[in-house]
């Protein structure tokens, strides 16, 4: 089985984060990246399922990214996933949803799946539409939101949360996955993944070599724009009042 | 004046009230039309929604379109996109409807806005993003805009339209039937307003020590006949169900009036909640973040504090 998950690097939540006053698009440089929080989730499910395969599966990692986002590839890669795949060109730069599930799209066309594994929301943009995308451009089964999932063969089961609880979904691979925090409990790199991490292999991907159009990416090519942003003002001190619990 | 399509939520065949919000929203971009996707329409729904402002009821309420996931509605969408020669669609943000919305805008060739917590002129919609730190305006700038409405951005205001009813049919694609929904499992919560949509909701957090101690935070729910939150603290300790979970990586709420019960306010958390109006915090540190946000904040004992707010509720009501 070949399971490719989708990592993306995020401005580390505990930093204050920024929009560019130049070009209105994330500041990356102001802040550590980060591996996306569930995206972990989504690295350890994907290799659970190949441990539950007998190890007849390969990982691999795609993000699509800065330089710098190699860093997060590595900590996937630590984690046990087999080799990795970095879209990364300053055409991407600004790329909105609809431009970045095209260019996803396009990489996983290349890399061919059986699987693919996201989180259900990045910390950052949050859109949360990422998975459904890639479902709708690559015509395959969409399992999203799930707490569980189980695959067998070319069947794959998964429960998917909903406001009322949850619903059991059922496919046949190919299909996009996104997980749910709490599916699972990230494992943490052992030593010995970090140094096998360094020798995995990364391939590098322009958008010339994904057959990705340009100008179908980046802010020019993107479907939305930021008209205009501000920094929120302070909500304002509210009234504190000392309770010493004697009414 | 162009269509404005509004999909329509419903349970048990009752129009939700984030519906009538984005009714009230759809009025001042064009002619709103509700799109029912779905079992479970009836007459009273078909009066609801005229009664905000509809003046189309697009109906297509075969079973089929709920026996797979996300994908036939949005479909349904695109198909009445096209016809309509529609001037936007809103949809509620909530994890289904921004999946819904994220595939039609692939299908119509539009981009999508997510998240919004208002719509001007236009439709250039607000954001606040970074738990809160910055308000962005944003726009579509290809196709038809599409966007995902957070509940309780607006208050739904009557102002009745013509409510004319459209029998659709859609004949799903092979794709649309990729992923079956083979059974719905619904998981007992009682009486409480759906956290989503909740006009008031109550958080409790690691503050409040036990899974046992939530009763005091729905007791005080349930007086304001409010919906229960809680941090993410008390939902990994097992104190509450992870559904529960407000913020970054659990749900986000935008209530009238949020109350939050021994909850730090860390970054993460205010993320889910940040854009209530107003926000009351209980904690016993007077350094406590979430004092930061607070609208009204109380420096005690919420063993204390929370019977004695109760108890005064309950006089008052
Ligand atoms: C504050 C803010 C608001 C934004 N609002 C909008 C908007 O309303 N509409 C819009 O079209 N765009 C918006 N964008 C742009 C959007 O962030 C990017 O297009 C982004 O790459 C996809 O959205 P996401 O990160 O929210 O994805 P989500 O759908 O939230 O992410 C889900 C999963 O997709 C995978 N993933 C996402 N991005 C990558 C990547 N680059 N590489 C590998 N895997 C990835 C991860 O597994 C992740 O867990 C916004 C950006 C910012 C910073
Ligand atoms: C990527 C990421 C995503 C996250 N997502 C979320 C999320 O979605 N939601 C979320 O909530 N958190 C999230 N977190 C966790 C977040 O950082 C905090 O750890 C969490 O919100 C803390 O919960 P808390 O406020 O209940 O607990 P604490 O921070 O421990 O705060 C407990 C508070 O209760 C007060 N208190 C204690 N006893 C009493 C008493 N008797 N009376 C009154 N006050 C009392 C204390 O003074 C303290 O302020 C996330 C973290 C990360 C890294």
């Amino acid at each position: 089985m070949n399971i490719v998950v989708c990592v993306k690097q995020v401005p580390d939540t505990a930093t204050e984060r920024k929009l560019r006053s130049d070009d209105k698009t994330l500041d990356r440089d102001a802040a550590d990246g980060v591996i996306n929080e569930l995206d972990e989730y989504a690295v350890e499910e994907a290799l659970k399922l190949k441990e539950a395969h007998g190890g007849e599966a390969t990982v691999t990692v795609l993000t699509m990214g800065p330089a710098k986002a190699t860093e997060t590839i590595r900590k996937a890669l630590a984690m046990g996933a087999d080799k990795a795949v970095h879209l990364t060109d300053d055409a991407l730069h600004g790329s909105d949803a609809l431009s970045t599930s095209y260019a996803m799209a396009q990489a996983l066309g290349r890399i061919g799946f059986d699987l693919v594994v996201l989180g259900s929301e990045s910390t950052d943009a949050r859109t949360g539409v990422l998975a459904a995308m890639l479902a709708e451009r690559l015509g395959v089964a969409q399992l999203t939101l799930a707490k569980k999932v189980e695959v067998s063969g070319t069947s794959i089961a998964v429960e998917r949360v909903t406001d009322y609880g949850y619903d059991k979904v059922e496919a046949t691979l190919p299909a996009v996955v996104s997980v749910v925090e709490k599916i699972n409990e990230p494992r943490y790199p052992s030593f010995k993944g970090i140094m096998a991490a360094k020798k995995k292999p990364v391939e590098t991907l322009s958008v010339a070599d994904a057959g990705i159009a340009a100008d179908q990416v980046g802010l020019a090519g993107a479907w939305s724009v930021v008209a205009e942003f501000a920094v929120a003002p302070p909500r304002g001190a509210g009234t504190i009042v000392k309770d010493d619990g004697d009414g | 004046m162009s269509e404005i399509l509004v999909l329509v939520e419903h349970v048990d065949g009752e129009v939700k009230k984030v519906t009538l919000e984005l009714l009230t929203l759809a009025r001042g971009q064009g002619a709103p039309s509700a799109v029912w996707a779905g079992p479970g329409y009836t007459e009273e729904a078909r009066a609801k929604l005229a009664e905000y402002g509809a003046e189309k009821v697009y109906v297509a309420d075969s079973q089929e379109i709920v026996d797979y996931v996300v994908a036939p509605k949005a479909e349904l969408l695109a198909q009445l996109v096209s016809a309509a020669s529609a001037g936007g669609v809103l949809i509620a943000a909530t994890g289904e409807g921004k999946e819904i919305a994220g595939r039609l805008a692939i299908k119509t060739d539009s981009g999508v806005i997510t998240d919004a917590v208002g719509l001007g002129e236009g439709f250039v919609a607000d954001q606040s993003v970074f738990g809160g730190g910055v308000n962005v305006r944003s726009r579509v700038a290809k196709g038809t805009p599409i966007v995902a409405v957070r509940p309780n951005s607006v208050t739904p205001e009557p102002a009745a339209g013509a409510g004319a009813e459209e029998r659709v049919s859609v004949t799903l694609s092979d794709a649309a039937r990729a992923a079956r929904v083979a059974e719905r499992v619904k998981e007992e919560k009682g009486a409480r307003p759906e956290l989503a949509e909740a006009a008031i909701v109550v958080s409790g957090g690691r503050g409040v020590g036990s899974a046992e101690d939530f009763a005091l935070i729905e007791h005080l729910a349930d007086s304001l006949g409010a919906a229960v939150g809680a941090s993410r603290a008390a939902t990994d300790l097992g104190w509450y169900p992870h559904q529960f979970q407000v913020g970054q990586t659990g749900k986000t709420v935008s209530p009238q009036l949020y109350i939050a019960v021994g909850i730090s306010g860390a970054i993460q958390h205010r993320a889910g909640m940040q854009t209530a109006k107003t926000i009351i915090a209980v904690n016993k540190d007077s350094e406590a973040p979430i004092f930061e946000l607070a609208d009204f904040g109380v420096v005690g004992d919420l063993f204390q504090v929370v019977p004695q707010l109760v108890e005064e509720i309950e006089k008052r009501k």
